[in-house]
């Protein structure tokens, strides 16, 4: 180790790195830290209020609700999302032609920004005018996503199911050409089952891309704002407002920057926490 | 359990992977199938196990025909060159897994695996899972599988092939004993003319989808029938070039020439093709019919104590594999030695010359 050179001007080669982390990462997480343990007025004028406002986001009924509706959209879509883009992979063509065609088909929704999707649906779902609105109406069932709650998750989990499904599949698919067809043909002489295939092999060959589907699905749908926002707008009432779009309104609309800053490191904290147990639990069955 | 194809072809769109093939092995054989990537070997192997139906043509175990039956009904086992287990299951559970497909009792499934197991030295390993075996111990639990179903057919697809030179030798001692005294009929594809060798029984070799020859495996090696024969079965590859034959002897050139040997000596003038091993010419004479050549070194290949020389003699290009080392440089003139009593013969056709 004593031999090595040493150039210190190597430093400046890492030098654009770390000013792009400081800039877009830790600067503005050492802001709202900053903002989290004061009360300011504004004029750049600042009061020491400790841990107060981790207390009062943590004792808020509002802030419980809000953690709650966003617990249940995202094990509900993860339910939803995880198992269909397993199924949709399982039928798509392994070569030929088509095989191009539904991995495009498949990428388009994937394709389109966040508030274009959300535009989309709004205006897809109205009962008025909205194909999907309209239909849903005239079959006699009262649909009103702007004024039912039932209506309003529903809509929510169908549109992000509809963007966010082709992730999984992609992924999962492929999970599923990686495995070599010699897998298949062992099964068959064996005299295995479609099912039996499916549970010992294709569905631990696909293991390591369905837990980085599951994790990117899960941190995605936990920090949802965009799509939510401009379909309803976290109504009817507060049954959409979901985490994110909680955090904005007490921000934003409210101007409590202290609760806001003390809110969003809790959420930074549980998305940390969650993602890092599941990664853990994932990876301990790895190694078994 | 014997196995005959019967005028099998397998076209695939355009191309025809397996031209009209007949090929029987006998129940309780060891056979090769020996030819390069490509030559069709999986396919054959994978038309015998039922994987693939025959485009033309019947496939009979037994004296029975099986063409149309479908492969989890035939019992036969097939072990690959990747190494084929279920991946989150233990070694016990996966040496199992074909009697449990077949629901044996419990108490005979364990018998079974253990004495598998004990085996394949697989003993200590049972509780495992796959990825935590080396490649050898993951191999030899494919086999265990292959072997615990007592299939009638076992099919081994190049199983050496993804070992390391080390496991490679040990397993390939071990393979023929493990079947040796059940009836299984053993079909094994290589693409090492050596493998062939050492594994012995009978050989097919395989060209280009087509069985160039089949017997037993020594028969093949010492008498093949065509160039293509001695060519798929000998590595590094056979040593080919013209030769004419006037009067009563064999000219390579107008100043190297020997004389044609008794049991071919009917033979009429004109141009045949020589053929001989590469350690059948060397940089020092063998036996007492080696006559002399002179060749300009290309490449020289040093392997432990062997030495591998490509020389230029005339039009061809040869390879000599001689015992010591022997440095050259490149360009250097070098005295070989050819045995001309090991060389083979073949007409216009380059079908061998038989007394």
């Amino acid at each position: 180790m004593s031999n090595k050179t040493t150039n210190n001007r190597a430093w400046w080669l890492v030098a654009p790195v770390v000013m792009l982390v400081a800039f877009n990462a830790l600067i503005p997480l050492m802001t709202v830290v900053n903002y989290s343990v004061q009360e300011t007025f504004g004029d750049n004028v600042f009061f020491w209020e400790g841990v107060r406002w981790f207390e009062e986001v943590l004792h808020s009924g509002r802030f419980h609700a809000s953690l709650l509706r966003q617990l249940s959209f995202t094990g509900i879509i993860l339910l939803i999302e995880i198992p269909l883009g397993v199924a949709i992979a399982l039928t798509m063509p392994k070569k030929g032609v088509w095989v191009s065609v539904c991995l495009v088909l498949m990428a388009l929704p994937l394709l389109i920004p966040w508030n274009v999707v959300g535009a989309m649906w709004n205006i897809f779902a109205l009962p008025e005018i909205g194909l999907l609105g309209k239909m849903i109406n005239g079959l006699g069932i009262d649909y009103n996503f702007t004024r039912q709650p039932l209506a309003a998750w529903f809509t929510t989990i169908l549109m992000d199911v509809w963007h966010w499904t082709s992730l999984v599949t992609l992924l999962a698919y492929a999970g599923l050409c990686s495995i070599p067809e010699a897998y298949y043909q062992a099964a068959r002489i064996d005299g295995a089952s479609r099912w039996a295939v499916f549970r010992f092999i294709q569905l631990p060959k696909m293991k390591r891309v369905l837990t980085i589907a599951i994790l990117l699905r899960f941190m995605d749908s936990f920090m949802i704002y965009t799509e939510p926002f401009v379909l309803t707008g976290g109504g009817p009432g507060n049954s959409t407002t979901f985490l994110s779009i909680d955090l904005v309104k007490i921000a934003l609309g409210q101007f409590d920057l202290g609760p806001a800053a003390a809110m969003s490191l809790i959420y930074f904290l549980i998305i940390l926490v969650l993602s890092w147990i599941f990664y853990t639990l994932m990876m301990r069955n790895e190694e078994q | 359990m014997s196995i005959e194809l019967k005028r099998v072809i397998k076209q695939s769109g355009a191309d025809t992977h397996i031209y009209e093939t007949d090929l029987k092995f006998e129940a309780g054989g060891f056979n090769m199938l020996l030819g390069t990537t490509l030559s069709g070997k999986t396919t054959l192997l994978r038309l015998m196990a039922g994987l693939e139906r025959p485009t033309r043509g019947e496939v009979w175990f037994n004296g029975q025909d099986v063409t149309g039956i479908p492969v989890q009904k035939r019992n036969v086992s097939m072990v690959y060159q990747q190494f084929i287990n279920y991946p989150n299951m233990t070694v016990y559970e996966n040496i199992a897994s074909p009697l449990r497909v077949v629901r044996a009792s419990a108490s005979q499934i364990k018998e079974k695996v253990g004495q598998v197991a004990e085996l394949m030295r697989l003993t200590p390993m049972l509780g495992r899972m796959p990825n935590e075996l080396s490649g050898g111990q993951q191999q030899r639990t494919a086999l265990a599988r292959a072997l615990v179903k007592s299939a009638d057919l076992v099919l081994l697809d190049e199983p050496l092939a993804n070992l390391d030179y080390k496991l490679r030798e040990e397993l390939r001692e071990e393979l023929p004993k493990l079947f040796q005294g059940t009836d299984a009929t053993v079909v094994y594809a290589t693409t090492e003319p050596m493998e062939a060798l050492l594994l012995g029984g009978h050989t097919a070799t395989l060209s280009e989808g087509r069985v160039t020859q089949y017997g037993p495996t020594a028969d093949l090696y010492h008498a093949p029938r065509e160039l293509i024969t001695a060519q798929v079965f000998s590595d590094p590859p056979i040593n080919t070039s013209r030769i004419s034959k006037r009067g009563g002897r064999f000219y390579l050139s107008e100043s190297v020439s020997w004389p044609v040997p008794e049991r071919i000596a009917g033979l009429a003038d004109g141009d045949y093709t020589l053929g001989f091993r590469p350690h059948h010419i060397n940089l020092h004479p063998v036996g007492e019919q080696a006559i002399e050549v002179e060749g300009r070194v290309m490449i020289t290949e040093i392997s432990g104590s062997e030495s591998v020389v490509h020389v230029q003699v005339a039009e061809s290009t040869w390879v000599s594999l001689s015992h010591g080392i022997h440095l050259y440089q490149v360009g250097d003139m070098a005295r070989l030695y050819l045995q001309t009593n090991r060389c083979f013969y073949f007409d216009s056709d380059l079908r061998r010359i038989e007394t």
